[in-house]
């Protein structure tokens, strides 16, 4: 009886053994790879600030930015679109990592240039990270002669910072959140009870509604706001628009610039009063040079 | 208890032998590609994994999506995000059947595969030729066959209707070696 136990066991193991499927057999195999969350976000603008999004190498992207005047100015100003307010832009992947950017906004004549680095990438699989944070750097030049005769500011007191970190996690394929603490210098003030340095915070989000187009929540909270002038906090819906190398942005904001050390902390438009710009952001991809590929057939 | 013994080796033997008949790569190629008017799209994956029983002839092939590499890195990014939803369908697979793999020689022959190929969710059964290569150590296949786009639920927008062609071409190469438990 014994004896025919163990057959009958060492029968079953051949038999579980022989029905092993062959797809659990290349599940064992299949190399423990660790997988790099894509497209938290689908542009690299949440919609007037950065997201956690950068183009890949070799990627040029032209990008033009638009922002009426307030909707509430009513029928004569056709609803703010008789005032415009534009940023164009080159912005380049240097790496997968690196990507920087050059730009010039109509508004106060000020170029800015920018880096963008990614510091951390959300992954899955094997060594899983739960976010991504990335740190961005820009710098603000301000070129419009608005100074008293004999006041002229130097290059230097033209000049404004804004480092940020961006802290995002995708949740699910629909629902991606991020986080960015922010502190803008400026080196130059209007009058001496404003700060030089300001901190805030902000908040953005997207919720995907098809596969192609999603809406967009961006809010900044200003901690130390300026004192010269009647700031508010900067608040944005939009929707976010793909098409083959395209995407195209439509925005309600209460802001009409589109560079961070202004639209965080220059806002003066109050969201809920009807201060509404509407506005665009359009980007055309270009790839330079062929996306690197991985080791070919060993 | 001598019969036991003799049960218990004749059952490692055939264990061992079943051990020899599956065949296995980890690096099989497949890449696919498209033709149309405005512009070619090839995309090459080098990771391919599959098995094949040759008491059976059952293959079994395995594809992850986002081991897909394209020339744009931005059709990479549209190819997993807008087309095969690779977070929510990671993998393709394959489950067929070669016909009559053990009457093979060591020459290359055309055989028919059939069986079940899942894409984006979505199983269909197709059947293809292909050329095989069958040795001792080594078992190579080598074909392509058609794929019908919307045969897998994969929708092409209006926008890039003409830059991607409803039918495109997989092509696959794989070398099989002598799987070991």
């Amino acid at each position: 009886m014994k004896n025919f136990l163990i057959v009958f066991a060492v029968l079953a193991i051949h038999l579980q053994a022989f029905s092993q499927d062959l797809f659990d057999i290349l599940e064992e195999e299949a190399p423990q790879t660790k997988n790099y969350v894509s497209s938290t976000f689908k542009g690299t603008r949440i919609l007037n600030g950065h997201s956690i999004e950068n183009r890949k190498k070799g990627i040029l992207e032209f990008v033009i930015s638009h922002r009426f005047g307030r909707v509430n100015l009513g029928a004569e100003e056709l609803y703010g679109l008789d005032q415009s307010n534009i940023r164009f832009a080159f912005e380049y992947g240097l790496s997968d990592d690196i990507m920087l950017g050059v730009g010039r906004s109509s508004f106060d004549k000020t170029y800015d240039g920018f880096v963008k680095y990614k510091l951390l990438k959300q992954s899955s699989g094997k060594k899983s990270f739960p976010f991504s944070a990335s740190f961005f750097g820009s710098i603000a030049y301000r070129t419009i002669d608005d100074f008293e005769p004999g006041n002229e500011p130097s290059d230097s007191e033209r000049l404004s910072y804004t480092s940020q970190v961006l802290i995002a996690r995708k949740f699910s394929s629909g629902f991606s959140l991020q986080i960015m603490p922010t502190y803008v210098h400026r080196n130059s003030v209007k009058t001496e009870e404003d700060p030089h340095g300001i901190f805030a915070v902000g908040i953005g989000s997207r919720l995907k509604l098809t596969k192609r187009i999603s809406i967009n929540g961006e809010y900044y909270y200003t901690v130390n706001p300026l004192e010269s002038i009647n700031t508010t906090n900067l608040l944005a819906f939009g929707i976010d628009i793909e098409t083959g190398g395209h995407v195209f942005q439509i925005i309600l904001s209460n802001s009409i610039t589109m560079i961070e050390k202004s639209f965080i902390t220059e806002s003066t438009d109050d969201f809920f009063e009807g201060d509404v710009h509407l506005g665009f952001n359009i980007s055309r991809a270009f790839q330079f040079g062929k996306h690197k590929k991985r080791s070919s057939k060993k | 208890m001598k019969t036991t013994y003799i049960l218990l080796l004749c059952f490692l033997f055939t264990c061992l032998l079943q051990g020899q008949e599956r065949f296995l790569t980890k690096q099989g190629y497949t890449s696919f590609f498209s033709s149309s008017p405005v512009e070619d799209i090839k995309a090459d994956n080098n990771q391919v994994l599959s098995i094949i029983d040759t008491s059976t002839g059952a293959i079994a092939i395995s594809i992850l999506m986002k081991s897909f590499l394209f020339e744009k890195s931005l059709m990479q990014e549209h190819f997993n995000e807008n087309y095969v939803e690779s977070d929510t369908y990671p993998k393709a697979t394959f489950k067929g059947k070669i016909d009559e793999i053990n009457k093979l020689g060591n020459s290359e022959e055309t055989i028919t595969i059939k069986g079940d190929l899942t894409i984006h969710g979505v199983t269909r059964s197709i059947k293809t030729q292909a050329k095989i290569t069958k040795s001792q150590d080594n078992i190579s296949l080598k074909g392509s066959f058609p794929v019908n786009v919307s045969d897998y639920n994969i929708k092409i927008p209006a926008v890039v209707i003409n830059n991607i062609a409803k039918t495109i071409e997989v092509t696959f190469e794989l070398d099989h070696k002598p799987y070991k438990n």
